[in-house]
């Protein structure tokens, strides 16, 4: 069984902690004053579940989703 | 017409309050004998040892309250520190430090820190852009070396104070260096953070002294780049813009960059000096971070939850109910995100340090608006700060002819911190 996963950041509660860029580079990018969002359309490339896991379970905010599709 | 904004009208409200209160003079605080309902964050037995305390407040109640600081509540749970924290509009941030006396809010105000919504935001987002990851990175190298320069200092003597001669150091010259002022001033910064955020805590006219001096001598740097302009914070806040493309009033300038130099200092020191004081004491922590290098990211947020050094406050202005218990407008709110980072609810086995703990929405930069403008620059002068201590003295250990002393109040540290180093241990 594959399941894809999705990440997404919710930018009314993120507030640029920047802990999902420290843990999961690939799946999230930084504005110019350091909040998140989800890289491209956030879809989790193979071998990358782990980290969008991760990032989620690490933000003080609450403010990330994965959706699992 | 338009309205006043609220911080003008609590400015004049609270003036006659403030000039009765201008020539206060420290008051002893009679010691703590029933902490759920008379807590004082100043006394010695917190300052020492508060874990213990927080675990007995937490069990009685999710909200506690004292008399003492003509007023003050502490939100003991990880959940109703974050519902104050994103609550502006009964908690505001006109004051954040609990004191015995309420200073007029006008005069240290110190925008973002003191600014509630919708003042906030333009305030915060000017401060953003040069505290983010990437401009961090690009002040990496220069950390490193400093670090290096203050181990050449001491590593031969076999001993040292790792709180006075090394964590104090790095955050100092690191924000000295943001700034543009010389990093030689390091002792006159550190005194005036020690006049606000502990001495003025009793003594509202070392708090004034302190903040008249900061604005002097932000004053004469700010002269200088108007016929020599530099490429620092001080001149980027000098030609920064308001939303109406006007530049910063000249009050804004100074409380922002009296802001970025209390903030940026005394709490990355007790961070850096926490650190090390737990590994000097784990020798299995030590071994494992030198071992696996890689872990250090994850070991720093481990101990940024589990030694927070910073507590916040707020100011109750409408009455509300938190986590169930009533708050009432007039109290303050001391805002204990290490407490709340010690919530077992929130962290399994939350008094243990666990190195290498994977889930860790840990709040010791705060939550919501108010998060911590130099988070990622904290975090990089701690890894920086570990990373160097480690590769050159991977063996060290408290000195037991020695004393580790803490901060008292708003910022908690080690102040003293005497190790035996290498072969001397």
């Amino acid at each position: 069984m594959t399941e894809r996963l999705r990440v997404h950041v919710d930018p009314d509660k993120c507030q640029g902690h920047a802990r999902c860029k420290a843990l999961a580079p690939e799946l999230f990018e930084l504005d110019e004053y350091g909040n998140a969002h989800e890289a491209g359309d956030g879809t989790v490339p193979p071998g990358l579940e782990d980290k969008a896991w991760l990032a989620k379970s690490n933000c003080p905010e609450i403010a990330i989703d994965v959706i699992e599709e | 017409m338009r309205l006043l904004p609220p911080q003008v009208l609590s400015a004049n409200t609270s003036l006659k309050g403030f000039e009765m209160s201008d020539v206060s003079q420290p008051a002893a605080h009679p010691p703590v004998t029933d902490w759920v309902h008379d807590f004082d964050h100043t006394d010695p037995q917190w300052t020492e040892d508060p874990f213990p305390i927080w675990e007995e407040l937490r069990a009685a109640s999710p909200v506690v309250h004292t008399e003492r600081f003509l007023g003050c509540y502490m939100p003991t749970t990880y959940e109703a520190v974050r519902e104050i924290a994103n609550d502006s509009e009964h908690f505001s941030s006109r004051r954040i430090i609990v004191r015995d006396v309420r200073p007029e809010v006008a005069r240290n105000a110190a925008p973002p820190i003191t600014s509630d919504p919708p003042v906030h935001k333009p305030a915060k987002q000017l401060l953003l852009p040069p505290f983010t990851p990437d401009a961090m990175k690009k002040l990496e190298p220069r950390m490193r070396a400093i670090c290096n320069e203050l181990i050449d200092g001491f590593i031969a003597d076999g001993k040292v104070d790792a709180a006075a001669r090394y964590s104090k150091y790095i955050p100092v010259q690191a924000i000295a260096h943001m700034l543009g002022i010389p990093e030689g001033d390091s002792d006159l910064f550190i005194n005036w953070i020690h006049m606000i955020l502990e001495l003025g805590i009793k003594d509202e006219s070392k708090l004034l002294q302190a903040v008249q001096e900061m604005s002097a001598y932000f004053r004469t740097h700010i002269e200088e780049r108007r016929t020599k302009p530099t490429d620092d914070l001080i001149s980027y806040l000098m030609n920064a813009k308001d939303k109406e493309g006007n530049p910063l009033e000249e009050s804004h300038v100074l409380g922002s960059l009296r802001l970025l130099l209390i903030a940026g200092i005394d709490t990355t020191w007790s961070a850096i000096g926490s650190s090390l004081w737990h590994l000097a004491k784990t020798p299995a922590d030590r071994e494992r971070l030198i071992a696996e290098p890689g872990l250090i990211p994850t070991a720093v947020e481990e101990l940024l939850r589990a030694y927070s050094p910073v507590t916040m406050a707020r100011e109750v202005v409408k009455e509300t109910t938190i986590s169930g218990c009533p708050v009432k407008a007039g109290n303050m709110v001391l805002l204990s995100f290490p407490a709340a980072n010690r919530d077992p609810r929130m962290f399994p086995d939350a008094d243990k340090v666990v190195i290498d703990r994977r889930e860790n929405r840990h709040a010791a930069f705060g939550l919501g608006i108010h998060r911590c403008v130099g988070s990622n620059l904290a975090r990089m002068e701690m890894q920086v700060a570990l990373e160097e201590w480690l590769k050159r003295i991977p063996n060290f250990a408290l000195d037991p002819a020695g004393t580790v002393t803490w901060s008292q109040g708003t910022v908690r540290g080690p102040r003293q911190l005497p190790f035996l180093l290498g072969k001397a241990m």
